[in-house]
């Protein structure tokens, strides 16, 4: 039917621009190549405007669609009717009309996963809309509906084929309104309920008895107990549990377990204060299947409990983010964990150089490693790591202060796969970016409060790391956009030369670059259109940059604080042209300067204010200010 | 670490511990029923108001033992031809109130010596009772004998584990050591116990119903157990209630107890009890008897006030078991899985309930009915309170056990009561609607923003704007910034005049959507 249609458009089209070459090209061609355009979303819709054909090609291809705007989206789903996936994270407000309106829709039926995180205003009506007419909805996220209620709950119980289904600070669902969903939809292989606060023992036992196909479940920070936990425990497909913060868990109540659950995988018990490293053990003893073990704010590690991770053989990753750990306990786990893939001990107090660099010449698969605020790790360590982990793709090493410039050309030399690097508040100067310009792949790189980058280390960065989204320059003096963080020595000069060679980025954070003004900000709004997010604060941006900036149509959340350039009138107007803004941060003597029609307008379209009153800072001397971060340390 | 310890245990102990602090000596979280003990040893402080009286230590100490208290009285006092049970009673509550007062009782414990030594002296006589009888009566069959020797040994053993309780409030270090022993002699004799338990029951009712035109015969009566009946009556009723369906377990040899059946006419009579003078009926002997003392003098006797007696002791051991006149229930004695009742109570019960009509109705919710009055009375103390609702229309009053029920049974989920507001059919007008105004109303901006100059001083702004929404709450009119107009042709460079809409005065919020003609879509 669908191609039929297409063919009938191309003949059209052939009748009337005979001369159009376009057209030649068969639909299954043009589909090849649609296929392999990249994740862009404006790649798409560049080509889809090339001629006639293409667009109602591209259309009949489309299965992702993510709607900029609330009020298109009836032509949207009506121009993709092959939608499977509706992402409306950009659209802040969603009432239960557009819900009605995107079931009665031609793409209703074959609707696999739509994304309701970011998005408010819509009841338990539109949701029973929706789930009882995308029969084949298998994903939903409501995370953040924190209007939910147990109605909201209970009509989502009759989407009988979700798959996937969060909840996430859904705090006002009760144990109802779980146990509905448990009843309704009983396919479910992944339940996220962290922080639904009002779900206790009841609901979380319900759902473990009903959904017996899940695979991951997550109750972090739910009021749970022992009571449920045997039941969960005997899900027989479970691979993932996240039991984060659950405080209701305690040694007790591991011991009484005869049975661990066959299938577990990954296990996630970080700030779980009650349990200490007895219960530990009883999971560890029980559970020997375990690849992924996230201990982090858990008891202290000590050489005995490392050497029982020897009983986990198919470990892969281990977080112990924010113990202690000894320095015996470290070489243990270097000699006996078998091939460790991820190792986190971000703050862990007690990481030693000697002990750090025996780890990491035996664990040399590792993929990810984070040592945040390790601060006895020296260069020695470093060059370790890099030359024996050269297939790290994530090294996250904010405040490594004993870790010297030089150490980062290595990093760049000898790891080329990394995708994420964190090097907030370290002595990486422009020669070590222009090193770690190297690694194309990277993705997301911070580098606040790094004193001694200028816009020129930069400069290395953007020429070469064209996949990077997000980039943190948060209080680094030398550079000009992107979290350029009260970088007093970045200018828009260098914002500009970031935004031009970074299209993706969506994250900016320029607070207190305060030599960025409107002139940085006018390239930005139009080479970045998938800028998301922006702190412009204490910058020299004023009305006119603001406007310029209102221009990026998925930007959504702004913070704006003592810009001393930025006039009411301006504000008014670039928060009214920025259609998709869903958070705004503002001094608070706006508050009752702007009309208040204004404000109930913008919250009616889902825009939420953070009003802030705190008095403008005036910059203190950035060195002064590291110095008074390792005090506070 | 022994301050955390301590902080657990005083809040177990909260209620009865009001003075925590002094609580210093080393207690044992696992024996929490003797810590008290403990305590009154170290720290001498009788007059401490809030320790433990003897009487709940008595208590606690034996439902260790898997033994609910009142229970326990009761086979103390079964085979009991005088019995005390009044007298005991009151002596508790007695001791329970003056424990409040005072920590260690020398009154409660003379009591209970006494209490001890009269059982003995019961004990006795039942013993010599038999001997006797056994001389009389050669051709008594071996069974019976079983059971009495079994009903004396098990009163030796409640008289035992008595004196231990006893001195082992006196004595905490031996309490300890002696707790092992007495578990065994008590696991022993749990059989047996249990039968004294059920036919202490069984007595009991018989007692009640069976004394109906009994003469008072018996004076040596100090307290009538019929004065103490209708307080107890409402308290025991619950659990005979449970009894009736919960004796499944009980698996009596037939024959080993005599079986009556009532006539139905007997069960449903509203009164058991008659006035031999002027007919009038009374549920219960001991309001009879009450009534009586208005007849004439000779019935204010203690003689004729006191409970009427069995007569013989040894004939009240006759185990009794009631059968249910309805032929093919369960509990008639011709079912082949016969079940007997254990009093006429539960033959009351579980005849009204099984086999007539529930003319009761519950009249806050029309719908539950019951045959049984007290049933009603249980239902209407929560009716309406059951707002635990499953979508099979059972409501619960707790939430668990809707849940223990939605596992139970499949499809069944929880129901939420429907919000105030609109259902799917409001709602599908009020999408049309919104729907149609949404292409028309939404705010729409058209701006466009020319980069002639990158110092941004001159940069053109052309707004044309319409700003109104659709809001189904409809708190916010819609908003016409005609005025945008204005701003349009205000250079961008003259920031004081070129937002002048934003003065709430120079808006133009009038209802009117004249903005159409400037809308444009983006």
């Amino acid at each position: 039917m669908k191609k039929r249609k297409i063919a009938d458009c191309g003949q059209e089209q052939g009748r009337e621009l005979h001369q159009n070459f376009f057209n030649t090209l068969s639909e299954e061609i043009v589909f090849t190549i649609l296929d392999f355009l990249g994740d862009n979303p404006l790649d798409k819709k560049s080509f889809s405007l090339v001629c006639k054909c293409f667009y109602s090609i591209e259309a009949v291809h489309r299965r992702a669609i993510r709607p900029l705007r609330t009020e298109h989206l009836p032509k949207i789903l009506s121009r993709y009717p092959n939608a499977e996936r509706l992402d409306l994270t950009l659209c802040p407000r969603i009432t239960d009309a557009s819900l009605v309106a995107i079931s009665s829709s031609p793409c209703g039926s074959s609707l696999r996963s739509i994304d309701l995180s970011r998005s408010r205003f819509f009841s338990a009506g539109g949701l029973s809309r929706l789930a009882s007419e995308c029969v084949n909805l298998t994903e939903i996220d409501l995370s953040n509906a924190t209007d939910l209620r147990d109605p909201g709950a209970a009509a989502l119980a009759g989407a009988r084929n979700l798959e996937r289904l969060w909840l996430g600070r859904c705090k006002l669902i009760t144990d109802m309104g779980i146990g509905c969903i448990a009843v309704g939809c009983q396919r479910l292989k992944l339940l996220n309920l962290k922080w639904c606060l009002g779900i206790g023992d009841l609901g979380v036992g319900l759902v473990a008895v009903k959904c017996s196909e899940l695979r991951t479940l997550d109750v972090s920070y739910l009021q749970i107990s022992n009571k449920c936990l045997p039941s969960i425990l005997k899900l027989p497909y479970l691979e993932d549990l996240v039991l984060e913060g659950c405080f209701g868990i305690d040694d007790d109540s591991l011991s009484t377990l005869k049975h661990g659950c066959k299938s577990l995988k990954a296990l996630d018990i970080s700030s779980c204060q009650n349990i200490s490293h007895i219960g530990l053990s009883y999971i560890i003893n029980r559970h020997e299947g375990l690849q992924h073990l996230t201990l982090a704010h858990g008891p202290p590690v000590t050489a005995p409990l490392a050497a029982s991770l020897r009983k986990l053989t198919m470990l892969q990753s281990i977080k112990l983010d924010g113990c202690s750990v000894t320095c015996s306990a470290l070489k243990v786990m270097g000699s006996y964990c078998v091939s460790l893939g991820e190792l986190s001990l971000s703050k862990c107090s007690g990481v030693t150089d000697e002990a750090f660099s025996f780890l990491v010449t035996r664990q040399k698969q590792l993929k990810r490693l984070d040592i945040t605020c390790c601060r006895k790790i020296t260069d020695v360590s470093l060059a370790l790591i890099t030359s024996s982990c050269t297939g790290l793709t994530s090294l996250k090493m904010e405040s490594c202060s004993q870790v010297s410039k030089e150490a980062f050309i290595l990093i760049g030399q000898r790891c080329n796969f990394l995708e994420e690097l964190d090097l907030t508040d370290n002595e990486v100067d422009d020669e070590g970016l222009k090193s770690i310009g190297r690694c194309s792949r990277l993705i997301v790189l911070k580098l606040g409060i790094c004193l001694n980058i200028t816009s020129e280390g930069l400069s290395h960065i953007s020429k070469s790391c064209s996949k990077l989204v997000e980039l943190d320059l948060y209080r680094s003096s030398g550079i000009s956009e992107s979290e350029c963080r009260a970088c007093p020595l970045i200018t828009s000069l260098g914002l500009g030369v970031i935004t031009i060679g970074c299209k993706q980025l969506a994250k900016l954070d320029i607070k207190k670059c305060n030599k960025i003004d409107d002139a940085g900000m006018i390239p930005l709004a139009h080479f970045s259109e998938n800028l998301r997010q922006i702190n412009l604060s204490y910058t020299s941006v004023t009305d006119a940059g603001l406007l310029a900036l209102a221009s990026i149509s998925c930007l959504q959340s702004m913070t704006i604080l003592h810009l001393k350039g930025l006039t009411l009138s301006g504000l008014t107007a670039a928060l009214l042209a920025c259609g998709g803004l869903a958070k705004v941060k503002l001094h608070a003597t706006f508050r009752s300067c702007l009309p208040e029609t204004l404000l109930e307008h913008l919250e009616a379209r889902g825009c939420v204010f953070h009003w802030r009153n705190k008095p403008f800072q005036a910059e203190l001397d950035p060195k002064c200010w590291t110095m008074l971060g390792d005090t506070l340390q | 670490m022994e301050d955390l310890k301590m902080d657990d245990e005083e809040a177990l102990c909260a209620e009865t511990w009001l003075r925590p602090s002094s609580g210093n000596s080393v207690r044992q979280p696992n024996q929490p029923s003797f810590t008290n003990f403990t305590l009154s040893n170290d720290q001498p402080e009788w007059e401490d108001p809030s320790l433990l009286d003897y009487g709940v230590r008595i208590g606690t100490s034996f439902s260790k033992y898997s033994f609910a208290p009142d229970q326990d009285g009761q086979s103390l006092q079964s085979n009991n031809s005088n019995s005390k049970r009044g007298e005991v009673n009151q002596q508790i509550n007695e001791v329970l109130k003056i424990g409040k007062a005072q920590d260690w009782d020398p009154w409660a414990m003379l009591n209970n010596l006494s209490f001890l030594e009269q059982k003995i002296h019961q004990l006795q006589d039942l013993v010599h009772l038999i001997v006797s009888r056994k001389d009389q009566i050669l051709q008594q069959s071996d069974e019976l004998a079983m059971q009495q020797q079994q009903l004396i040994t098990a009163d030796l053993t409640s008289i035992i584990v008595q004196l231990i309780s006893t001195a082992g409030s006196l004595l905490p270090s031996v309490k300890h050591n002696i707790t092992g022993p007495t578990a065994m002699a008590i696991g022993k004799h749990r059989h047996i116990s249990e039968i004294l338990c059920n036919s202490g029951l069984g007595l009991d009712a018989t007692n009640i119903s069976e004394s109906h035109g009994m003469g008072p015969n018996v004076a040596n009566q100090v307290e009538p157990t019929g004065d103490t009946a209708p307080s107890h009556h409402p308290l025991d009723e619950p659990e005979l209630k449970e009894e009736d369906d919960a004796d499944e377990g009980e698996n009596l040899p037939p024959g080993s107890y005599e079986i009556l059946q009532l006539e139905k006419e007997e069960i449903l009579a509203p009164h058991t009890h008659f006035c031999t003078i002027c007919g009038k009926g009374f549920k219960r002997d001991a309001n009879l008897r009450m009534h009586m003392r208005g007849h004439g003098d000779e019935y204010k006797t203690p003689e004729a006030l006191a409970k009427p007696n069995k007569g013989n002791s040894s004939e009240a051991m006759l185990l009794k078991r009631y059968s249910c006149p309805f032929a093919g229930c369960k509990r008639n004695k011709d079912h082949k899985k016969f079940q007997p009742l254990k009093t006429i109570l539960c033959v009351k019960n579980h005849y009204k309930r099984t086999h007539c009509d529930k003319s009761y109705i519950c009249s806050r919710c029309n719908t539950k009915k019951f045959s049984v009055i007290a049933d009603l009375k249980t239902h209407e103390k929560h009716c309406g309170k059951d707002k635990w609702l499953c979508s099979c229309g059972t409501t619960f009053s707790r939430k668990d056990k809707l849940f223990g029920h939605i596992t139970l049974f499949q499809g069944h989920t929880p129901a939420i009561p429907l919000e105030e507001g609109r259902g799917v059919e409001g709602l599908l007008e009020q999408g049309e609607t919104t729907g149609g105004e949404k292409n028309r109303i939404d705010q729409s901006i058209n701006f466009s923003f020319n980069t002639e100059s990158h110092n941004g001083s001159r940069v053109q702004n052309i707004m044309d704007m319409k700003g109104s929404i659709d809001d189904p709450s409809s708190y916010l009119s819609p908003i016409n910034y005609d005025s945008f107009n204005e701003f349009s042709r205000a250079a961008f460079d003259d920031p004081d005049g070129g937002f002048s809409f934003l003065i709430p005065g120079s808006c133009n919020y009038g209802q009117k959507n004249g903005g159409q003609s400037c809308y444009s879509d983006l």
